[in-house]
């Protein structure tokens, strides 16, 4: 077991210089499909967060509640609803996103909604009243006491979409459904690792499974230590 | 024109429970008046329904003769919280916040904001994290954040609870130095405080008005055996 992970560490570091074109595009795959993905996720997740997060409507808990439990919904079952609309007789087959890089990113940008509203809304309605009572008593209007709230809570944002971003690039059920995990066309890295562990090629896995991982808690990492920069009172800021 | 600031027959209930009973209150011109009483009494609630934070359930608030609903109250008074609230910003912007929505010029912010912080005795704080300062700091910083905004009636709920003496006697002294400027509602549940600072007495007893009187008056001679007791230290809350 150790002989094999050694040995993985050994070929992530050997694929990543090797100048193999293939890894740096199976990298550049994943980054795009996920990336794409969490920032269409942004464009109807962040409107839906602020509205759950601070405004009071009938049944918001309920649409709240509905969010949450979908935060862990199972990629295989997303990825095969999605097929059956992006398939040739499909609702939406006539887009033609089967087999896509951009089928894929769709497909996460579904995926990550749940965690993305659900995250934002709590941390806009968690930071609520007594920043409203502030910037109210300091006679704010409605819309710049929420326009406060969300400077407030944007960097619970940050992290609510850096986790969505997480959730996307590790999936597998999406990218493989939808995807199709085609050679130099969708193959992704955890589609990669998918294959490569089917093949018996477990260092192969594994190093792609060390890059992915390399990536997630570099921009984990990244985030963290622009927050605390941001938090802390630097001398060069006094 | 004195101000003149008019409650009549405020109410105001959280569910079943009666928050405030038929509060009826006058102060003219530039006073400092302080709403005494036990915890729970109703005292932040009242502050809050003056400046405009919450809505009562009866009742209704003039100013110098005028209906006045929520939002207009917003624009006349301004509250300072007892648990301080600081946006999660640098000392100036948190100061200049105020300033900003009444469209005052950046130069200006910037003047105001320095004389102020002088004021409280917190010169060249302005980068500072605002979140990052002593509670007292924060408390002196929410007074600054306040009096910037020139507001016709100051509202302050328990300014120096739970503060060192020295910082609570900043804050004092900044409160006087309001005297003439604005109204001045302070509640709190120190008499030291109320005898010191309070031209005025209110004394609010599980949300009904007991007594009003002035402060000297007040301490010497109460007229009321509830307020009596509480000036002894006898009332059971």
């Amino acid at each position: 077991m150790q002989d094999i992970i050694v040995e993985a560490f050994r070929k992530a570091l050997e694929l990543i210089f090797s100048g193999n074109s293939e890894v740096y595009a199976t990298v550049y795959r994943s980054l795009y499909v996920t990336g794409l993905g969490t920032l269409l996720s942004c464009l109807w997740s962040i409107p839906i967060a602020t509205v759950l997060g601070l405004y009071s409507f009938p049944a918001k808990w309920l649409i709240k509640g509905i969010f949450s439990s979908l935060i862990g919904v199972p990629t295989v079952a997303l990825g095969l609803l999605l097929y059956l609309f992006m398939s040739h007789q499909g609702e939406f087959g006539f887009l033609h996103l089967l087999y896509t890089l951009n089928g894929i990113a769709i497909g996460q940008s579904i995926l990550v909604t749940p965690l993305i509203v659900s995250f934002t809304a709590s941390a806009l309605g968690s930071a609520d009243s007594q920043l409203r009572d502030l910037a109210k008593t300091l006679g704010a209007s409605s819309l710049r006491c929420n326009l406060a709230i969300m400077r407030e809570t944007i960097w619970s944002m940050v992290l609510a979409v850096s986790a969505a971003f997480n959730r996307g690039f590790g999936e597998l059920g999406v990218a493989m459904i939808v995807g199709g995990n085609l050679f130099q066309e969708t193959r992704v890295l955890t589609t990669s690792i998918a294959l490569e562990t089917n093949l018996g090629y477990f260092d192969v896995a594994m190093a792609y499974a060390i890059i992915l991982m390399a990536i997630v808690l570099t921009i984990s990492l990244a985030i963290n230590l622009v927050e605390r920069l941001r938090q802390e009172e630097m001398p060069w800021k006094k | 024109m004195e101000a003149r600031l008019q409650l009549k027959k405020i109410e105001k209930n959280y569910g079943s429970v009666k928050v405030l009973k038929d509060i009826n209150l006058e102060i003219l011109g530039t006073k400092t008046v302080a709403l005494l009483g036990t915890n729970g009494a109703g005292k932040t609630t009242l502050l809050r329904i003056i400046a405009g934070l919450e809505e009562r359930d009866k009742g209704s608030i003039l100013f110098n003769g005028k209906n006045t609903n929520g939002k207009e109250l917003r624009q006349i008074a301004t509250l300072v919280f007892q648990k301080t609230v600081m946006f999660g910003s640098s000392v100036y912007s948190n100061l200049a916040y105020g300033l900003k929505i009444r469209g005052k010029k950046d130069y200006e912010i910037r003047e105001e904001i320095a004389r102020e912080l002088h004021t409280v005795g917190l010169k060249n704080f302005e980068k500072r994290k605002a979140r990052k300062t002593s509670g007292g700091e924060q408390q002196r910083i929410a007074l600054a954040r306040a009096f910037l905004l020139n507001p016709q009636i100051l509202l302050l709920d328990e300014p120096t609870a739970n503060l060192d003496p020295y910082s609570a006697t900043i804050i004092e002294k900044a409160i006087m130095r309001t005297k003439g400027k604005c109204t001045v509602i302070l509640a709190t549940h120190n008499l030291n405080q109320a005898k010191r600072l309070a031209d005025d007495v209110v004394h609010i007893y599980e949300g009904r008005i007991v007594e009003i009187a002035s402060a000297e008056e007040f301490f010497n001679n109460p007229r009321s055996e509830m307020t009596r007791k509480f000036i002894n230290g006898e009332l059971d809350y």
